[in-house]
């Protein structure tokens, strides 16, 4: 009697412990998802403006005086499109005359504007004699002033753009002269110091190169290692202290790593810097104790019984290993090894040491040549003044953000797939 | 109880035979420092079941693991004392580990098959040592291998699908007919059928008399009706010793030895 009351007694308690646990978790999750959310709603909110890009039309009268003659690829790269540019603009706007004015009637179009030009005539050399309309890139302030994200309202000195260009641009404007069109530019062009010229794609194909250099020298390095340590080493003194070391490795902070590098890769072997190759190769050292540590897991999880079995049948240490311990542990394995190389292409610290941080305009064709990487581009634009790097970061981040997710979903369908496959 | 560890002891009952498959001379094993079976001498017959019985923990999974080596993949298990197959002994250095698991097939307590297809399963062996050479040669080693473990019938049509989805006494026959398909010489069993149902059970029981007439088999059981039903000899261990073996018709009704005795009486075990 007593005991039945008094059991009776705690067990509401224990049900309301057991709600506020619940309760406690939930509010953890949802707080967590508040942040995440938050995080991408600015960012994706920050990036779609980098998709689009705003033109301005310029006639430029193509005169065949402005070419050295006779005409072809050589005189033409030659000409002074800038030049024309220009002559163009102070014909559109006769009014403006004092010096300073012009330059800043200049800025109005990109600097890339006469390159753009010179190659479509060099594409199209008719059109030399006549004058044609060109669509250029307005210069990053126009295009943010035109996305509204430069505001008018405020005094004109606290602004980045003037009165006068504004009434120039809106009498562009006017004239259905000014368009945004998307911007295919960030997608394939490299770095630039021109916001409204510079690209993701040079340091995406670094990103690619780095990442694959990574790949082949961790991934079968890493799960060697960890067949080795973990189905062939003796258990000594010795193999023991490896195990300890790889644990504190995988804890090393990654800047050390890169300056492992710069050391030995770099000083010492005098491989050159800036490349993929020494920035796959200084985080193949960073994320190979991370695969040896997931890989000796999985290969741990494989049940004894299936060794035993395979041994039982006569198999040898080598056979068993490769056809039942390895097959299934290989979900773990591409599991483990995915994410860290996830964490590989997120890595910006070691690669700065290395100088995958320098400014490189070109597009790397292959893991020697000069490069940088998504990450490090995302750092390099976040650290630069003009307005129109912030929507670009944005967006950079934001293809980061999706080829991680679409490699973590990789390795989730990889998996399942290898999982089914017996 | 006058028996008392670590004193030198001996077996009662007669542990040799005339034409022996496996001796065992003197085997000692040791897990590091810890002695897990202490000098035991005995003979496996050909054609014979040999149960090998006694109370937990008496070492009589680690002598059956001895048999075929299994312990080498423990590292601080160590055998002394000589066992011979076919009088070659296998701990010298002229047999080879995976011959000799060929020759001495092993099925383990709890149904093990590989998480692949039933064919493969069975076919895994035989190709592991090349005794198919043609994919028809293969076909026919799975099918009879699959009949004698009396899983045919049940499995024909789905020699496909996974091992793993069989059922538990299913799966331990899988598990006979992949050990058969080699066709080893002996067949050590460590109680397979602990993990199954009265039903799986007799099945496999019958089986095992099937079996005999071709193979040499040592059984494990914690199931004293199982030995008695399945076994011409029996063996009973205490503590790492080999305290007595003889028929088990004798066994089972004159124990000699007052272990055996409270053993088979249910008094401890």
């Amino acid at each position: 009697m007593n005991v039945e009351s008094t059991i009776k007694r705690t067990i509401a308690g224990r049900y309301r412990k057991e709600r506020r646990f619940q309760q406690m978790g939930m509010i953890s999750m949802v707080i967590g998802m508040m942040f995440l959310l938050w995080l991408l709603v600015t960012i994706v909110q920050d990036a779609t403006s980098a998709l689009r890009q705003t033109l301005v039309a310029v006639d430029i009268s193509l005169d065949e005086d402005n070419f050295d003659q006779p005409i072809n690829k050589a005189s033409i790269k030659s000409a002074s499109f800038g030049k024309m540019i220009k002559k163009s603009l102070r014909k559109d706007f006769p009014d403006v005359k004092k010096r300073k004015d012009k330059k800043q009637l200049y800025k109005i179009v990109s600097n890339g504007a006469e390159y753009a030009i010179r190659d479509s005539i060099i594409e199209s050399p008719e059109l030399i004699g006549t004058t044609h309309r060109f669509w250029v890139f307005a210069d990053d302030e126009i295009d943010m002033l035109m996305k509204g994200l430069i505001d008018r309202n405020i005094e004109e000195g606290n602004r980045r753009v003037s009165d006068k260009t504004i009434s120039w641009v809106d009498e562009l404007v006017a004239e259905g002269r000014v368009e945004t069109r998307f911007n295919w530019t960030f997608f394939t062009s490299g770095d630039s110091r021109d916001p409204e010229l510079s690209g993701i794609w040079g340091a995406m194909k670094g990103s690619i190169f780095t990442i694959l250099i990574t790949m082949l020298l961790a991934l079968p390095i890493g799960v060697a290692a960890a067949v080795y340590l973990q189905e062939f080493a003796p258990k000594n003194r010795f193999t023991d202290l490896i195990e300890v070391n790889i644990n504190n490795l995988a804890a090393v902070p990654s800047i050390i790593f890169g300056l492992l590098g710069l050391a030995i890769l770099i000083n010492y072997f005098g491989l050159p810097r800036s490349v993929p190759m020494v920035g796959g190769m200084v985080l193949a050292l960073m994320t190979l104790p991370t695969v040896i540590i997931s890989s000796r897991t999985a290969l741990a999880a494989v049940p004894p019984s299936i060794r035993e079995a395979a041994l039982g049948v006569g198999a040898s240490r080598v056979q068993m290993i490769l056809h039942h311990v390895l097959p299934l542990a290989a979900p773990g394995i591409l599991t483990g090894s995915i994410i860290s190389l996830a964490r590989a292409l997120g890595e910006t610290a070691p690669l700065l040491v290395i100088g995958m941080v320098a400014f490189i305009v070109d597009i790397p064709t292959g893991p020697d040549s000069p490069s940088t990487v998504l990450p490090v581009q995302i750092y390099l634009w976040a650290d630069s003044p003009e307005r129109a790097f912030v929507e670009r970061t944005s967006a950079a981040i934001l293809v980061l953000l999706i080829v991680l997710v679409s490699i973590n979903g990789l390795t989730a369908m990889l998996r399942n797939k290898v999982e089914r496959r017996w | 109880m006058s028996f008392k560890e670590n004193q030198e002891y001996q077996t009662v009952g007669n542990a040799f035979s005339d034409d022996p498959m496996i001796t065992c001379r003197n085997v000692d094993v040791f897990y590091a420092d810890k002695q897990a079976i202490f000098d035991v001498s005995l003979d496996i017959a050909k054609n014979e079941v040999l149960a090998m019985i006694g109370p937990s923990g008496c070492g009589k999974s680690t002598f059956l693991r001895c048999l075929n080596r299994m312990n080498d993949t423990i590292d601080i298990c160590r055998v002394s004392g000589e066992i011979t197959l076919h009088n070659e002994n296998i701990h010298s250095r002229e047999t080879d580990v995976v011959y000799l698991r060929a020759r001495v097939g092993m099925v383990f307590q709890k149904p093990n098959p590989f998480p692949k297809s039933v064919y493969e399963n069975v076919a895994y062996g035989p190709r592991l040592h090349g005794l198919a050479e043609t994919k028809s040669d293969l076909n026919e080693i799975v099918e009879s291998s699959l009949r004698r473990a009396g899983l045919w019938k049940e499995v024909k049509d789905r020699l496909e699908q996974a091992g793993t989805g069989l059922s538990g006494g299913q799966q331990q026959r899988l598990c006979i007919a992949r050990a058969i398909a080699i066709q080893p010489e002996v067949i050590l069993m460590d109680e397979p059928c602990s993990a199954l149902d009265p039903i799986a059970t007799s099945v496999i029981e019958e089986l095992i008399d099937e079996l005999k007439q071709q193979y040499s088999i040592c059984i494990v059981t914690h199931s004293m009706q199982q030995a008695a039903r399945v076994s011409q000899r029996t063996a009973y261990f205490h503590l790492g010793k080999l305290i007595e073996i003889g028929l088990t018709d004798d066994i089972f009704t004159h124990p000699v030895h007052e272990l055996t005795e409270g053993y088979i009486t249910g008094r401890f075990g």
